[in-house]
């Protein structure tokens, strides 16, 4: 059986974003780049789908990434942790592609490298659109598996628990699958000294666009299919009253519910 | 006037409150018409016309629910091909978000998710980066597809005509690729869904234990609330990770956010910061929430919440 792993590079989510005026797209040099948090999730559980299934020579974990050059460190992360080869999807055409161009040119690369398993986060921290796993599905054909806190293989047959609002539904497909997963479904393992050195070793595709028979035009700033028009700095609340008050401070908060009209 | 459609959502045969609001929006951009999927009942129908839907397109039928999104999407494209509508508004709830993203794909029509507000022309607005930048965007290829947040809008009782038009769609094998199986309800205690609550009350750090919950759910069931948790209570295994808000977890916009023992580090406010009244209870004058606030209160939240859950309790009295 055969994995890939889907990994976004994003700014620090801890850190403060912001656009560029230039292209109204997003500033990615005002922060520093990690590998979408969801995405080492789904790392995570496919070392571990690795690990239930007999290790890399039945269960190889592949990382693929679409992204500028910096995005290959988001691909190493994902060999240092313990999968065994990287795919990298770099073209200047891309910058500035919306999640309609991303989830087409991450098809392309899924169809040729044909896996038996998807596996991605369930969103990224940048964009939080939470969008490009069901328009790959949609693409590729393949079971939308989406928001998984839970994945079981099995004769090839996977099952797992999609949240929901009130708890889980169990959902069943067959392989080849899609899956996209939550935070609550794994740990994610630090990379050992081991797997830092082990990972310079491994083996890191380069595919252009051209590569993957995806038209420049359709991707990209101009190609994207909703375009940002303008954007400003929310102004910053006005003050609100803070009161130090610990014995009267229920009472307070009541006050001020009460001529808000919330109670 | 063109139609916009309004994907209908649903549960127990009830109409969610977001619908209304959709509707009320599609109103101010064409004729509202809304997409009613799954177990559509007349009563069902007639809540949307009461709720300002001229036209309610209905797939009904139990095999619309038994496979994940997939065949929604083709109700949902089969009432867009009766239509010719200008454009979609759906919930930006997960499934919502998950059916646009497929209308969009097989439509050829692009997509803006989360928006807060949709202006003349269909322009989107909305609240990035923890709300600290509002963006306005707008779809340029195909038929506009956007995914709205609950409390966006004010929803307004403006009857409709409600004509009902029911649908003939074709579920395909490809939409029928992932089965649910099963549908496990986990423990609500009949409160409201955090995504649609009107008033969320969130516990963090502050909180202390999953037992110190208690006092959190309290105030949030005497103000008929949602209960949501930052990510350092769901991480500490105090409350279930569903109930998380911020990046990782769910946004929320309702009227009224109480945040206790949180402190409001980016994480938590990009899933919160469009409330439109923001309360906090926190032991440390010095966290960022109270730069959010309407009101807050400095102190210990195992005093003040008691309190102000009896108050609350007393004046609706």
């Amino acid at each position: 059986m055969k994995i890939v792993v889907c990994v976004k590079q994003v700014p620090d989510s801890w850190a403060e974003k912001k656009l560029n005026p230039a292209d109204n797209t997003l500033d990615r040099d005002a922060a520093d780049a990690v590998v979408n948090e969801l995405d080492e999730y789904a790392i995570e559980e496919a070392l571990q789908i690795q690990e239930r299934l007999g290790g890399a020579d039945e269960c190889p974990v592949t990382v693929l990434t679409v992204g500028p050059e910096k995005a290959i460190e988001s691909v190493r992360k994902g060999l240092q942790m313990g999968a065994n080869e990287g795919v990298h999807v770099v073209d200047d055409a891309l910058h500035g592609s919306d999640a309609l161009a991303t989830s087409a040119v991450l098809a392309a690369a899924i169809d040729r490298l044909a896996p038996d398993l998807v596996l991605m986060g369930s969103e990224s921290t940048d964009a939080r659109m939470s969008v490009v796993p069901a328009m790959l599905a949609e693409r590729t054909g393949r079971p939308q598996l989406t928001f998984a806190g839970k994945v079981d293989i099995a004769d090839g047959a996977i099952t797992v628990q999609r949240a929901t609002d009130y708890g889980y539904d169990v959902v069943e497909a067959s392989l080849p699958a899609l899956v996209s997963v939550v935070e609550k479904i794994n740990e994610p393992r630090y990379p050992s000294f081991k797997g830092i050195m082990a990972a310079k070793k491994k083996p890191v595709e380069t595919l252009t666009l051209a590569d993957l028979g995806v038209e420049p035009a359709a991707v990209g700033l101009a190609g994207a299919w909703s375009s940002v028009q303008e954007f400003a700095a929310r102004p910053p609340r006005a003050a609100g009253t803070v009161v130090t008050e610990e014995v009267d401070g229920g009472t307070k908060a009541a006050d001020f519910l009460a001529t808000q009209k919330f109670i | 006037m063109s139609e916009v459609l309004v994907l209908v959502e649903h549960a127990d045969g009830d109409v969610k409150k977001v619908t209304f609001e959709l509707l009320t929006l599609a109103r101010s951009l064409g004729e509202p018409a809304a997409v009613a999927i799954g177990d559509v009942s007349d009563a069902l129908v007639a809540s949307l016309a009461a709720g300002g839907a001229d036209i309610v397109y209905v797939a009904a039928g139990p095999e619309f629910g038994e496979h994940v999104v997939a065949p929604k999407v083709s109700a949902l494209q089969s009432a867009l091909a009766a239509s010719s509508a200008a454009g979609v508004l759906v919930p930006a709830t997960a499934e919502g978000k998950e059916i646009a993203a497929r209308l969009a794909v097989r439509t050829e029509s692009g997509i803006i998710t989360d928006a807060v507000g949709v202006s003349a022309g269909f322009v989107a607005e909305q609240s990035v980066f923890g709300g600290s930048t509002m963006v306005q965007s707008a779809v340029t290829t195909g038929t506009p597809i956007i995914a709205v947040r609950p409390n966006s809008v004010a929803a307004e009782a403006t009857a409709g005509a409600g004509r009902r038009v029911d649908l003939d769609v074709t579920v395909t094998d490809a939409d029928r690729a992932a089965k649910v199986t099963d549908s496990v309800a986990q423990e609500r205690a009949g409160r409201p869904e955090l995504t649609e609550a009107a008033i969320v009350v969130s516990g963090g750090r502050g909180v202390g234990s999953p037992e110190g919950f208690a006092v959190v759910e309290s105030l949030a069931d005497a103000l008929g609330a949602a209960v949501g948790a930052s990510r350092a209570a769901t991480d500490a295994g105090w409350y279930p990770h569903q109930f998380q808000v911020g990046q990782t977890g769910k946004t929320v916009s309702p009227q009224l956010y109480i945040a206790n023992g949180i402190s409001g580090a980016i994480q938590h406010r990009a899933g919160m910061q469009t409330s439109k009244t923001i309360v906090a209870v926190n032991k440390d004058a010095e966290a960022p929430i109270f730069d959010l606030v309407d009101f807050g209160v400095v102190g210990d939240l195992h005093v003040v919440l008691p309190q102000l859950t009896e108050e609350v309790t007393r004046r609706k009295g």
